[in-house]
């Protein structure tokens, strides 16, 4: 059954400041970059900052990952004159694209008129994202996970993509195909971190930093800011730009992923997955579309494999059949016909956190909402549908299509 | 493209590096450890095991827990090799791995597999527990390969 908030709202405004190696943007703070990307959002609607009454977050009650920023602060320092509509998705950034889903409901629930969903990130050396989880404090729960060593979360991602290799001969050639791939996306984009070309002798050569992961398997580490800003269809064709229409988006996940790679106890086949098959459901139900209905495919991309296990869970290809899909081509973006490859649909086309850079997702969003305007730098002709996801984390994980209007 | 990297003995992290803390839930399954006794969380009503252990099963709600012994053997699920010490960034090679118990179905742990290569550790190897020392008093289960 159609979802009954289908085509309801929109993302009218992205916003981002420049992207900086990983704690190269001091003695910038998080609020300061929040501030840059939540103005640069309005100005790309067309709407003052002191519209905005709505926050919609994701990675718990803060919208910075390591570094905490608030509703109470933003608004006061910002000069909104009031908020009526400030909630966050749990967990981390699994939940990325599915705060566009929390923005509706503020939405529909006519708490606000025009919702936030920001991430800023700052990874000073005390925060830096890739240690996280070895740098927590024993806890009862992460006393059954740290000793063993398991101390980033490339470690634990190594593990389920082994486990995929093992159950359908994956191989590491598709890694790195999905690296080389979507790094070809990123010689014409000016704020990408990674833009030089990657050729397989160099993937090869990266140093294996959780065998079978290499340093190129790996998203980069980076700071900044992205907002975007979502608001009803009715306000939405008053923006400056052709709106980019919220078609179906979920989060959630089964217990059969629960808390995933902090605890290790997922049966078959959901180990060896990206943990999307519930929201990529979902997501499916909501529209009536199915993967090939996609023009685009903007697919959380941490670790190089999860995108391998993603396009099987969203039907992109069968379960088992991603290094297939993958080593033919088809995550590839062909800049001559605008379109994929070899039958495929063009994977992140922004270059993905593999070679962007990484702001837990939400640049994932900004490709999306210009993919279905029409404005993106690696534009796909015709674009009209483009999927967004979140994730994999500990649940939720979040699906998002957007529509051109 | 092969990963077969020539590692060398895959090596148990130092235990005085390593740090627990416990709950009510999950006390129980630290101090058989300390009595070098592999358990899991058993539901006493349902008989379904769960680990970590927590305070519900999930199948039927029970708080009720056993806590059997179990054989100390198990299988190797899945693994990951590293080759740095993460308490201090030095060359270390040791292979955390995800382990399947014998005699509690459903029931896995995380620990680090010795007695071989690191680059010899497979999915489907069969191990046995060996028992670490670590901070506060505590012992770890690790694995040695069988
Ligand atoms: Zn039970």
């Amino acid at each position: 059954m159609a979802w009954a908030h289908q085509d309801k709202t929109a993302i009218v405004g992205v916003g981002a400041t420049d992207y900086y190696v990983r704690g190269k943007s001091w003695p910038r703070t998080i609020n300061d970059m929040a501030g840059e990307a939540i103005m640069n959002a309005c100005a790309d609607a067309g709407i003052s900052v002191k519209d905005i009454d709505g926050f919609a977050y994701y990675s718990t009650a803060g919208a910075g990952y390591v570094d905490k920023f608030d509703t109470a602060l933003l608004m006061e320092t910002l000069g909104m004159p009031h908020v009526s509509f400030s909630a966050t998705l749990t967990s981390g950034g699994g939940g990325s694209v599915g705060a566009i889903g929390l923005a509706t409901a503020g939405l529909m629930n006519e708490d606000c008129k025009y919702a936030v969903t920001v991430m800023s990130l700052q990874q000073l050396p005390q925060h830096r994202l890739g240690k996280v989880f070895g740098a927590a404090a024993p806890n009862p729960e992460n006393s059954f996970l740290q000793p063993s060593g398991l101390v980033g979360p490339g470690h634990l991602m190594a593990i389920l993509a082994r486990r995929h290799m093992h159950l359908y001969g994956t191989t590491q050639d598709a890694f790195g195909e999905i690296v080389m791939a979507t790094r070809a996306n990123t010689h014409n984009r000016p704020k990408a971190v990674r833009k030089a070309p990657l050729s397989k002798e160099e993937y090869e050569a990266s140093v294996m930093l959780a065998d079978p992961l290499r340093r190129l398997d790996f998203c980069l580490e980076t700071d900044g800011a992205v907002a975007v800003i979502t608001t009803t269809m009715d306000r939405a064709k008053d923006c400056r730009h052709k709106p980019a229409v919220v078609h179906a988006c979920a989060h959630g996940g089964q217990r059969e992923w629960g808390r995933a790679f902090g605890w290790m106890g997922m049966p078959d086949p959901y180990f060896a997955s990206a943990g999307h098959k519930f929201v990529a459901d979902r997501v499916w139900a909501q529209s009536g579309l199915k993967a090939k209905d996609m023009d685009v495919a903007l697919l959380y991309d941490h670790f190089s494999p999860m995108v391998l296990m993603q396009l099987e869970e969203y039907g992109f290809c069968e379960k088992g059949e991603g290094n297939d899909y993958v080593l033919a081509g088809k995550v590839r973006y062909d800049a001559a016909t605008r379109g994929g490859v070899n039958g495929g649909t063009p994977v992140n086309t922004h270059g993905g956190n593999l070679n962007e850079a990484y702001i837990i997702g939400m640049t994932h969003v900004v490709e999306a909402v210009e993919q279905v305007r029409g404005t993106a730098i690696n534009q796909v002709a015709d674009c009209e549908f483009a999927l967004a996801s979140g994730g994999p984390a500990a649940l939720p994980t979040s699906s998002l299509i957007l529509r051109s209007a | 493209m092969s990963s077969k990297t020539a590692y060398g003995p895959a090596r148990v992290l130092p235990g005085e590096q390593i740090r627990i803390s416990t709950n009510p839930d999950t006390e129980p399954y630290w101090d058989a450890a300390k009595e070098h006794r592999l358990t899991a969380c058993q539901c006493a009503d349902c008989g379904r095991f769960r680990m970590p252990p927590s305070a519900y099963c999930p199948e039927c709600s029970s708080k009720a827990k056993n806590w059997p012994t179990l054989p100390g053997t198990g299988t190797v699920f899945s693994y990951v090799v590293c080759n740095k010490n993460p308490a201090n960034g030095e060359d270390y090679i040791y292979v955390p791995a995800v382990i399947d118990l014998d005699g509690a179905p459903g029931a896995r742990v995380n620990a680090n597999i010795t007695g071989c290569d690191a680059e010899d550790v497979h999915i489907g190897m069969k191990v046995t527990v060996e028992w670490t020392p670590i901070q506060d008093g505590w012992v770890l289960p690790n694995f040695r390969k069988a």
